[in-house]
């Protein structure tokens, strides 16, 4: 698959988490990769329709801090990648 | 005959999200009477302790806390063990406190739902009531009882707040009469929160900004570099004002009157006294040198290593419960991940600072063998305890601040070099990191002394019986001449390869034991400040103190530790011989 250009993702409607800018919020529309990625993200509520807020991502793939409902996460930059947003 | 049948102590279990407030919960309803232990067959420690129901003692159980029922974690396995012996107790059942975090209503109602499932009695303790209701979360808590059928409780536990009303309505314990359907727990769940929660708006608070700031990589480093300059600064503070102020005077006037007593009725010489007193120098005890069970021994437990692992623990402590550790883990997970550890893994390494005795033992905080091996081997090769950095300081530091940073910069690249290439070399990844990022919070203090306490007893208890049978063994060594022929193979290295003059041997003996007492020996040497250099980073490197090393077989195994000595003693062949033929003068 061909990798985004950045002007790509500004404009995007879907975009991962990873691609979010700080402060940025959207809804998380599907969660990709297996099952147990998404069991495992739906322990701390985040599963499609539900608002995410990103907070700080790391430099050099680093992991990304969000924001649900009142509580805030920090989650590997792999992980991140499969949490879908539109904003 | 029926009670002859050994009767378990009834329970109740605290059970909970991480980071919900569940230890001080259990702070304030047990005793002083705690115990930390490590369930059976694993790593995960929790704590238990006992309280007064009714007429009847039962004990308390600080469950580790789990986001739900399907573990994903060893820590989360405990959890869901531990219930389930619960539920194995038919007549006298155990009761389920389950402590809800009342500003995130939604995801702690999800385990909410699967502990009601269990059968098990159970109440439930809507904590952080104050805080939500300032981020204007409003939660019926009879509707909220109604539709559990349990018992609601809301809860202050930093306060105290609610603690009483809690522990009154715990004889109401019971099981929970809320039908759902399983297939959509999470429907049910926003089903409930939607009925019985309120939010109203707000905007972000001073702390909210201060917790946004503290993970940005720019300000997040800046506040991070700060935040460990000022604990190393207090560590040293409390460290060296125990040592010099309280420890050492004891050992001094009161400790080493009795111990000449002693010597004396000893005979002065002969095996007995020369493993418990020690070799007298010049007629006296010479507290890190004589080797002595009961002098150097425990001088070294006591008056070196212990005052800086209060310092230490203490400031782990305050990060842990303030909030701020799980964020430096965030901003060094990125760094440590190249090193094959991940975030988590700053809490082994910090205290290894102090003494790498229990910074190798909280190496059982990572999750796979590979962490923890990698984890133990840059601690003993890298990572200088407090004693050990103190001497250096003193030998290096008259040479000038550029040698001293030379000493320290080679130790900091090494264990990063070291790092990247077992983490290019061994099998396996390090698992990605996962962890709740708790607001902000002032540490609840008789909590917070609790916890050091439990820690501080625990190091006294593992760690110190490692000293001692490191001073032991050495001082066996010592006396068959074991140690002499050892210097007699090393001395080739020691003056060829890295340039040492061969009084340099003795030193290096003697680092098998202490590596502080070592470094003091070269004191008294006519060396070349890049003599001093060199010697100061090998001994670091070459091999861990005793202690160290035996806690590192018990924790890794006789092959891993046996691995991470080979390790050492090629890396500081290498790095020796390279500080040797770089350095100018």
């Amino acid at each position: 698959m061909r990798r985004r250009m950045s002007h790509d993702v500004e404009n995007a409607a879907e975009v991962d988490l990873t691609e979010m800018r700080p402060g940025e919020t959207g809804t998380v529309v599907r969660i990709t990769g297996g099952p147990g990625v998404a069991r495992r993200l739906e322990t701390l509520g985040v599963k499609p329709g539900v608002m995410v807020t990103k907070v700080a991502s790391q430099m050099l793939r680093g992991p990304v801090a969000f924001r649900v409902g009142a509580s805030q996460y920090a989650i590997g930059f792999g992980m991140a990648r499969k949490v879908i947003v539109r904003r | 005959m029926s009670e002859k049948v050994a009767q378990r102590r009834r329970r109740i279990l605290l059970m909970g999200n991480p980071n919900v407030g569940k230890s001080v919960i259990f702070s304030r309803l047990t005793g002083a009477h705690v115990i930390a232990s490590n369930y059976p067959g694993t790593t995960v420690e929790y704590t238990k302790g006992l309280m007064r129901m009714g007429d009847e003692l039962v004990e308390v159980i600080d469950v580790p806390g789990t986001y739900s029922l399907e573990p994903m974690s060893p820590a989360e396995k405990v959890a869901v063990q531990m219930l389930e012996e619960a539920q194995r107790e038919g007549e006298r059942p155990d009761v389920v406190i389950n402590v809800v975090d009342a500003t995130n209503l939604e995801r702690n109602l999800n385990l909410t739902l699967q502990l009601l499932e269990s059968g098990l009695p159970m109440v439930v303790a809507l904590n952080m009531w104050d805080e939500a209701k300032h981020i204007g979360v409003a939660i019926d808590t009879e509707l909220l009882e109604k539709t559990l059928g349990v018992p609601v409780a809301p809860t202050v536990a930093i306060t105290g707040e609610g603690i009483r009303a809690l522990v009154q309505r715990l004889p109401e314990a019971r099981p929970g009469t809320w039908q759902f359907r399983e297939e959509d727990r999470w429907g049910e769940v926003g089903k409930v929160v939607r009925a019985v929660q309120e939010v109203s708006h707000r905007h972000h608070t001073l702390l909210e900004r201060l917790s946004d700031a503290s993970l940005q990589p720019f300000s997040g480093t800046i506040m991070g570099l700060v935040v460990l300059y000022l604990s190393f600064r207090i560590v040293r503070f409390i460290g060296e004002g125990l040592a010099t102020g309280v420890m050492e005077p004891l050992f001094e006037h009161y400790w080493r009157p009795l111990m000449m007593q002693l010597s004396h009725l000893l005979g002065s010489g002969g095996l007995i006294h020369d493993l418990l007193v020690g070799r007298l120098v010049d007629g006296r005890i010479d507290f890190l040198q004589s080797l002595g069970l009961l002098t150097t021994g425990l001088f070294v437990d006591f008056a070196v290593v212990f005052p800086y692992v209060i310092g230490f623990y203490l400031m782990l402590s305050i990060g842990e419960d303030s909030g701020y550790l799980p964020r430096l883990s965030v901003l060094l997970d990125n760094i440590m991940h190249r090193l094959g550890l991940h975030g988590l893994a700053i809490v082994p390494l910090l205290l290894g600072f102090g003494c790498n005795v229990p910074g190798v033992m909280a190496t059982r905080v990572l999750e796979t063998r590979r962490e923890r091996f990698i984890a133990a081997a840059l601690l003993a090769i890298a990572v200088p305890c407090a004693a050990q950095s103190a001497v250096i300081i003193g030998l290096v530091g008259s040479r000038g601040t550029s040698a001293l940073l030379m000493v320290f910069g080679t130790l900091f690249a090494v264990g990063v070099v070291l790092g990247l290439l077992l983490n290019l070399l061994l099998k396996g990844e390090s698992p990605e990191i996962f962890v709740e990022i708790p607001p902000y919070r002032l540490p609840y203090v008789p909590g917070l002394v609790r916890k050091l306490l439990l820690r501080l007893r625990w190091f006294l208890q593992e760690a110190v019986p490692f000293v001692l049978l490191g001073v032991l063994i050495v001082n066996l060594l010592y006396r068959f001449g074991i140690i002499e022929v050892a210097g007699w193979f090393a001395a080739p290295v020691v003056r060829g390869l890295w340039g040492l003059p061969k009084e340099a041997v003795a030193a290096m003996m003697v680092g098998f034991l202490r590596k502080d007492v070592a470094v003091g020996m070269l004191a008294p040497l006519t060396m070349s400040t890049k003599q001093v250099v060199i010697a100061s980073v090998v001994l670091t490197m070459y091999f861990p103190c005793m202690a160290t090393f035996i806690v590192m077989f018990k924790e890794l195994g006789l092959k891993d530790m046996l691995r991470a000595t080979a390790v050492m003693l090629i890396a500081s062949l290498g790095v020796g011989a390279a500080l040797n033929f770089t350095l100018l003068k």
